[in-house]
């Protein structure tokens, strides 16, 4: 287990103040110029180093991604975005930090924009986070008032921070459909390339981060990156905000070191599965998005990306939502299968139409009302829309049915061939 | 994608309030110059505060104050779901009934405000206090089953302690947002687990 001393997130839960002075107590904005001092280079090279992957999901290598931005400013100014559009079902690690945290993102925010050689940053949050976009705003106003940041502040490098509200779209998530909403237009997508490190906000140089990759920036830059690569496994480094749903006994959110086993971080911190593990059914490890796993895999499978990868899954966003024997496991994915519908942008057909599509195959599997055939057909259309879409909703889509048909497919028999003889029955009575 | 329209009946005008407006253009100073367009929500946001929905002529008006046609206004109004595009009663309540919620019993605090609010959602309630709607994952899966209303949350509930808030509210009174059963916020129920020292 993660000691307490190696934990990033030290007012996780909210028992201190978020304010200014109780966040320097606990070490934020501790010779923050002295980070800055080592200068743009030295900081991308140990966040690469420190092995740091996206806490929003894709898992892309952080500091690689610094990299992109263009060493030297030109007539286009460099942004810093921040992703704290949290809305992957099962995920709340975010809301934590900006309602409790906010300290942490702030400081990595000036970190990481002169890492980049951006003097702005936005920090886009989304709509139902009201209370955490205030306490945010609160951080904001006190490092400015603090000159920690801002015009003229103590660290040389002028910086402002801007908070940006949402208003309600899943979709926003996605970088580039995140740029689009900053800009003032409806959240689609926009193609690849090119990246917003060549071209983003308004056109400029920009890259856009989640807020907990941001927030642990200046902890790594702190320590030494040799600390954050020595917790977890090669290529899977760190430590991360776990979020346990579902049902367990003490559901809650925890920073645990990656490659926990999944098992032992459920038992020792969510109080185990509700039942007892026997009475476990399958896990969704990584948000909504992800393909289940069953009991058999939970067993033994680490939390980090690579082991998630191997067992067919994701570590996503590290969202592990547990579901006991007493699940109607078909329901739980086509309530999934309704989310994607009800949020897909409508910019590309095959995530339009087919996430309505398999919402309504999914609605009759759960009550058996198909033929075994459909299921076959069903995933076939997952193959169809899964890669064949500007931006990855559409994959998101499709995974967790696959997941359900690759682990599940003897329920879904069981229940078109009991809907079957219901209906034989009726038709002999 | 939902299907989302404009109201049937709109009312004559809109205009920001003095306050409001000035909110507006501190929203609109965020942005670089001729940037204007990306202060969009936080304008609709502002003038939903006001009038309780996103009407016709408020779109019309933000589109004017901020150099965008009307068109590229309405798109963003009927995008984003937050936006109201019809009156709701003064207290707006919204159940998550994703999947992490749902494990967690959310059908009863669906019943909760059936009983309490109106059978069918989306429609204010006789005494117009409230109206309630069923919204995808609101982002607090480790305190389900939760509620948002107005800019609270309502947390680790179930049909009892949901019909307890809405009655507290119908009696003009504040309930305690954040977790009914007593733990503070993310942490387990009976205490944390990590960070002890830190309590």
């Amino acid at each position: 287990m993660l000691a307490d001393k190696d934990r990033i997130f030290t007012n996780l839960y909210g028992f201190q103040s978020p304010g200014l002075e109780a966040a320097r107590k606990r070490g934020n904005w501790d010779d923050t110029k002295k980070i800055l001092e080592l200068g743009p280079e030295a900081i991308v090279d140990a966040i690469k180093k420190s092995g740091l992957r996206g806490r929003g999901g894709a898992g892309f290598p952080t500091g690689l991604k610094w990299s992109f931005m263009p060493k030297e400013v030109k007539e286009r100014p460099h942004y810093l975005v921040v992703n704290a559009d949290e809305s992957e079902p099962g995920t709340c690690k975010d809301r934590d930090i900006l309602r409790h945290d906010p300290h942490t993102l702030v400081e990595g925010c000036l970190v990481a924009g002169f890492a980049m050689r951006a003097h702005a940053a936005y920090i886009y949050v989304r709509g139902e986070f009201i209370r955490e976009r205030e306490a945010l705003q609160r951080a904001v106003d006190e490092a400015v008032d603090a000159k920690l940041i801002g015009k003229n502040n103590i660290h040389g490098w002028n910086f402002d921070i801007h908070i940006h509200h949402g208003a309600g779209a899943y979709i926003c998530g996605e970088e580039t459909a995140l740029l689009e909403s900053l800009e003032g237009k409806k959240g689609q997508p926009r193609l690849k390339p090119p990246f917003p490190a060549n071209v983003g906000l308004y056109g400029c140089p920009t890259t856009v981060n989640n807020v907990e990759s941001i927030a642990v920036a200046p902890e790594i830059m702190r320590r030494g990156w040799e600390w954050f690569a020595g917790i977890g496994r090669p290529n899977n480094t760190g430590t991360k905000v776990f979020c346990i749903s579902g049902h367990v006994n003490k559901p809650c959110n925890v920073e645990e070191a990656m490659g926990v086993p999944l098992r032992e971080m459920i038992d020792k911190h969510a109080g185990g599965v509700r039942g007892g593990w026997d009475n476990l059914l399958a896990i969704i490890p990584g948000g909504a998005s992800v393909p289940l796993i069953p009991k058999s895999v939970c067993d033994t499978v680490l939390m980090d990306f690579d082991a998630l990868k191997d067992a067919q899954s994701g570590l996503g966003t590290a969202a592990v939502i547990v579901m006991d024997k007493s699940t109607d496991i078909v329901k739980a994915i086509a309530r999934l299968s309704y989310f994607y519908k009800h949020e897909s942008c409508g910019q590309c057909t095959p995530c339009r139409e087919g996430t309505g599509w398999m919402w309504r195959v999914m609605t009759r599997l759960q009550r058996g009302e198909a033929r075994v055939e459909e299921i076959d057909l069903l995933q076939e259309v997952t193959k169809e829309v899964e890669g064949h879409t500007i931006c990855a909703l559409g994959d998101a889509a499709a995974w967790p049915i696959q997941g359900l048909i690759r682990h599940f497919r003897p329920e879904l028999e069981r229940r078109i061939a009991e809907y079957r003889g219901f209906v034989t029955r009726r038709a002999a009575e | 994608m939902s299907l989302r329209r404009l109201h049937h009946q709109q009312p004559a005008s809109f205009a920001f309030s003095a306050a409001n407006k000035a909110r507006v253009e501190k929203e609109i100073a965020k942005y670089p110059a001729g940037r204007q367009a990306s202060a969009v929500i936080a304008a609709l946001w502002i003038g939903q505060e006001q009038e309780g929905w996103v009407t016709k002529p408020m779109i019309e008006a933000v589109a004017k104050m901020l150099a965008m046609p009307f068109i590229r206004v309405l798109e963003v109004a009927t995008f984003y779901t937050m936006f109201n595009l019809e009156p709701v009663g003064k207290h707006l309540v919204q159940v998550c009934t994703t999947t992490p919620c749902w494990l967690r019993g959310s059908d009863e605090v669906v019943k909760a405000c059936k009983k309490h609010i109106h059978e069918k959602p989306h429609t204010v309630s006789m005494d117009g206090k409230f109206t309630w709607m069923e919204v995808e994952c609101l982002g607090a899966c480790v305190n389900a089953p939760m509620i948002l209303i107005d800019s609270d949350t309502y947390e680790d509930l179930d049909g009892p302690a949901t019909e307890k808030i809405l009655q507290s509210l119908r009696d003009g009174k504040t309930p305690k947002p954040g977790p009914q059963t007593g733990r503070r916020s993310s942490e387990p129920e009976d205490g944390p687990t990590t960070l002890k020292e830190k309590v």
